[in-house]
């Protein structure tokens, strides 16, 4: 049968090209015309050319904000991914009440605000009145994350952990419960070992939604702003200031717009690339499964 | 309209007109010339369209490097550039 080629279906399209250009096409072009330009406010601009990239690019305190970021990314992907398919694993595969409680548990931090998840570890970390840094002083631990930089850190990944392995572990769950059970009777007739199951038949059946995971989880994580801002404002000194933070005290804090500017392209850019690579490699790989 | 908000200037105008025209270049060329995906070095199916990302990014990433190693101007950035382009749509 001849299929039908219509392309009047693009105008369907229109709508969201619509939104896309007014929500991300125009801020991001006038993000551009501020990178190239410096500004007192006024609308009066003067032509600076690519000095503030080049400013940005040599950069120490952007280069050490990058640095963190990095490593946070690194910390929270190595935690968040095995912990999140760990939980998975281990979460009831049949339905009824007891898989639709642990549901209900592992999604619930997902549906807290994220300023109110800063605000809830800041109390509960505190020394005077959070259960945590109370708990953590009487067995004479020296924590306060107001002035150690390591609790700091501790803290940040912590409530990080708390907050996003809930994604990983509902994206990894949905991809266990796709899995037919003639798998798992093959398995067991083959005698194969526990981690023999999740390595042949569970880790590949799980590689789709794994990508997703990771892709998601990067993106969030190399963009966190709210939840270290509101628990540590950044410090103690600069031993948490992330990217983010970085980029908002720049244009916000000292109203450097064409720097702040062209800093937010650059950022923009590393993770327009990663995120690709994460993409092809997820359609790459969707497309090897199935010839 | 008043979009002096948004601190237009003409070598940014040339830079977003030139995208706009590219794309509608690759619009043009592929109801002209429709083409099927094909995989190249990268050893991924790649459309047109992906080509000129791929060239886009990269070109984006090339010009930052050279800024950062070399400084400004660029010129002989975007000469990298364009060689690099050719070279993705010819081999990638």
């Amino acid at each position: 049968m001849k299929k039908t080629i219509n392309q009047k279906a693009w105008f369907m399209v229109l709508p969201v090209l619509i939104l896309v250009a007014f929500s991300a096409v125009i801020p991001l072009m006038t993000v551009v015309n501020y990178s190239v330009q410096d500004t007192f406010g006024n609308n009066e601009f003067f032509w600076v050319g690519l000095e503030w990239f080049e400013e940005v690019l040599h950069s120490e305190r952007i280069h050490d904000a990058l640095g963190r970021q990095a490593l946070f990314t690194i910390i929270i992907l190595t935690i968040e991914i095995p912990l999140g398919i760990f939980v998975a694993l281990h979460m009831p595969k049949r339905s009824g009440l007891w898989s639709s409680l642990c549901l209900v548990l592992v999604a619930l931090p997902l549906l807290i605000p994220w300023n109110v998840v800063g605000t809830i570890w800041q109390i509960f970390g505190r020394v005077d009145i959070g259960l945590l840094g109370y708990m953590l002083d009487q067995m004479g631990i020296d924590y306060n994350y107001t002035q150690n930089s390591f609790a700091a850190w501790c803290t940040i990944i912590v409530m990080d952990v708390w907050h996003w392995t809930s994604l990983v572990v509902l994206l990894c769950y949905a991809g266990l419960k796709s899995i037919p059970d003639a798998y798992y009777q093959a398995a067991k007739i083959d005698q194969a070992s526990r981690w023999a199951v999740f390595r042949y038949i569970e880790l590949p059946k799980m590689k789709g939604v794994l990508l997703i995971a990771i892709l998601l989880r990067f993106m969030d994580s190399f963009m966190i702003y709210t939840e270290p801002f509101v628990v540590t404002g950044g410090g103690p000194g600069n031993a948490t200031t992330f990217l983010s933070i970085d980029l908002v005290k720049m244009a916000i804090g000292q109203f450097d717009l064409g720097p702040a500017a062209a800093f937010s392209l650059i950022y923009f850019l590393v993770i327009l690339l990663v995120s690709w690579v994460f993409y092809t490699v997820m359609v790459h790989s969707d497309t090897k499964d199935m010839s | 309209m008043d979009l002096s908000w948004m601190g237009w200037t003409l070598p940014t105008a040339i830079f977003f007109i030139s995208i706009a025209l590219a794309l509608v270049v690759m619009i043009i060329w592929a109801i002209k010339a429709p083409h099927a995906p094909r995989v190249g070095i990268l050893r991924i199916e790649t459309t047109p369209g992906d080509r000129l990302f791929i060239s886009l990014l990269g070109s984006a990433f090339i010009c930052l490097a050279w800024l950062a190693f070399f400084g400004s101007p660029i010129w002989e950035a975007l000469i990298v550039c364009l060689l690099y382009a050719a070279s993705v749509f010819k081999w990638v």
